[in-house]
């Protein structure tokens, strides 16, 4: 082993008063009452937020419950390529794909479930994406309901989520332009 | 019986007629799994007498999830999600440590600014790791006080955390070869705010506890391990520290840069509760030094390694250029290739050794993963810890050794 810098814990002995624990418990509530006079002048700054009647507001890049994005026209932007259906380690992405009518799309989703339950939160889906389809923007971090089959979400709720900030999500681009029918 | 009788009580030599009659036996009561006391699911079955543990036997296994297994079955990328859940209070630190243990195996070097901001959020979750076992711990001995100034303070870090990786608890920061992304702007001045609030926190905390008697008749002297044991047991970590012995990875095997860092290594003389929780204190504090110095000579430059095994193409290349579009489906397609080797690499986690065992057959998913938690030795000499003390005592020790189940149990 090698020789290294070292700090040792000390030990004291307890001085007469804090033997018998009089001193420390004054001690000890002066430090505490310092707490609670300086939280109840200032109540502002206290830690605590009246949930749910007050929410959180996510920072930009939280990554929150997932949308997918639309092209202009309000179609899905998705091509099915099944990139994020892979990479998910939860394997929890269900995409079900249908020839696209232009066929310089090729592909689009016909199905596209997220199974929220088993869903980590990982991001990963977003990082795969070749199109920037999906992503996780929309600061929704409370995901509720009342049966399981409620926490899959389809691809009309997922097209519906907004983002949390629309003015900083990243640019639409990458796909090739439509060709004239 | 015969057993029973063997454990029984001192008393009964003096007046074995009159216990006869009493019936006196041992009890036997399980502590936990599911009880707020046990930190996790953490089963632990012992034979009381009356308040004293005679006997204790533990068992494991409730929070087993397969991580070895699921691991074989996923990209080495894939993996990184799961090693989140190993340890969850110090995710990044397990993150770091499976990232760093494959780009060895694959030979990869991350960059400069790559290893600096992987050292200051290990050494950000060493303090927060340390911060919800003092905390948590002290609760178990009754000062519910000091979990507030602690927990109140963490959240600060945690807001940071937001901002940086996307999420709270489960960060899964780290990839092969970088980071998930870079700093936000304001980090460094967000980070170093934070560290002054430690500052206060660990003080207010010391001035409640650190000469108060209560505090140290229920710490000093109880959950004695010795060097000896603590070494056959295999401890690492602060449990190992508190024994006296001055045993740090960063030291020994100093890896991103750690031998540039001054620090010192804190040790205990005892090795019971109270050095444990102690040895914390002050490791919080050395980390507040560490995170000090790496925030100034942080680098600039990428996050991403750019060798193309390893890292994803940039996004502007995958959206327009066919080569960068096909690195990309390759690298999720297929995942990353690791040359045929095994390769044991370990970090010092929050709790200790964390070692990851990868043996690679060269194709996408590693053929074995072996994780080695820090919690897996210290736990298995708990018995021994807390036989021969009182009940309340065993739950200050297991507070004390920061047993996380989900590390323990993988
Ligand atoms: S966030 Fe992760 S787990 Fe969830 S759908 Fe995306 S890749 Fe799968
Ligand atoms: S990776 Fe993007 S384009 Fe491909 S299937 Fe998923 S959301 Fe659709």
């Amino acid at each position: 082993m090698k020789e290294v810098q070292v700090k040792k814990i000390p030990r004291e002995k307890l001085n007469f008063w804090e033997e018998t624990y009089l001193l420390p418990i004054f001690q000890g509530m002066s430090l505490t009452l310092k707490h609670l006079l300086k939280n109840i002048s200032n109540t502002e700054q206290m830690p605590v937020l009246d949930y749910p009647l007050e929410k959180k507001t996510m920072p930009p890049g939280y990554r929150g419950k997932h949308r997918l994005t639309q092209r202009d026209d309000g179609t899905v932007k998705c091509v099915a390529c099944m990139m994020c259906a892979t990479v998910c380690p939860a394997l929890c992405i269900h995409i079900e794909a249908a020839e696209h009518e232009n066929p310089a799309i090729e592909k689009f989703p016909q199905v596209f479930d997220i199974d929220l339950l088993r869903c980590v939160y990982c991001g990963y889906c977003v990082e795969a994406c070749p199109c920037d389809a999906i992503r996780m923007d929309s600061g929704v971090y409370t995901i509720f309901a009342s049966k399981r089959e409620d926490f899959v979400v389809h691809k009309e709720q997922l097209l519906n989520m907004q983002a949390q900030y629309p003015e900083t999500a990243r640019p639409k681009q990458g796909m090739p332009p439509l060709p004239n029918p | 019986m015969q057993r029973i009788n063997e454990l029984h009580p001192v008393n009964q030599d003096f007046e074995p007629e009159f216990y006869q009659d009493l019936h006196t036996d041992l009890m036997f009561l399980n502590l936990g799994p599911s009880h707020p006391a046990s930190h996790g699911t953490l089963r632990t079955l012992v034979a009381l007498d009356g308040e004293t543990i005679m006997s204790a036997v533990c068992e494991i296994g409730y929070l087993h999830r397969g991580f070895e297994k699921t691991a074989e079955n996923r990209t080495y990328d894939q993996v990184i999600p799961y090693t989140d859940r190993l340890n969850y209070v110090s995710a990044i630190m397990n993150n770091v440590g499976f990232a760093k243990a494959v780009e060895a195996l694959i030979g990869v070097e991350i960059t400069p600014r790559c290893m600096g901001l992987r050292v200051i959020v290990s050494e950000l979750m060493r303090i927060v790791d340390h911060l919800v076992c003092i905390g948590a711990n002290l609760v178990d001995i009754g000062a519910l006080t000091n979990f507030w100034y602690l927990f109140n303070k963490r959240e600060q870090l945690y807001d940071i955390l937001d901002k940086l990786t996307g999420a709270r608890l489960t960060n899964s920061f780290t990839r092969i070869g970088g980071l998930a992304r870079d700093t936000y702007p304001g980090f460094e001045d967000e980070v170093l705010h934070v560290l002054k609030e430690f500052e206060i926190a660990v003080l207010d905390v010391l001035k409640l506890v650190a000469r108060n008697k209560i505090f140290l008749s229920r710490t000093q002297g109880v959950g004695i391990i010795s060097q000896a044991d603590a070494l056959s047991y295999g401890f690492t970590g602060p449990c190992l520290r508190a024994t006296g012995i001055p045993y740090d990875l960063r030291k020994e095997f100093p890896y991103y840069g750690y031998e540039n860092y001054q620090f010192e290594v804190p040790v205990g003389e005892v090795g019971d509760t109270y050095d444990r929780i102690m040895v914390r204190f002050e490791e919080i504090t050395q980390s507040i030094k560490i995170v000090r110095q790496a925030l100034k000579v942080l680098p600039g430059g990428p996050i991403n390694s750019d060798d193309k095994r390893v890292s994803l193409p940039p996004k502007d290349q995958t959206y327009v250029n066919i080569e960068g579009l096909i690195n990309h489906f390759k690298h999720i397609y297929e995942g990353i290739k690791i040359p045929p080797g095994e390769f044991y690499d370990a970090t010092e986690a929050a709790n200790g050794e964390l070692g990851f065992y990868i043996v690679s057959d060269g194709s996408g998913n590693p053929y074995r993963v072996r994780c080695r938690p820090p919690c897996f030795t210290i736990f298995s000499a708990y018995p021994d810890l807390i036989e021969g003390g009182l009940i309340a005592d065993a739950i200050a020790t297991l507070g004390s050794i920061n047993i996380i189940a989900g590390e323990l149990e993988r």
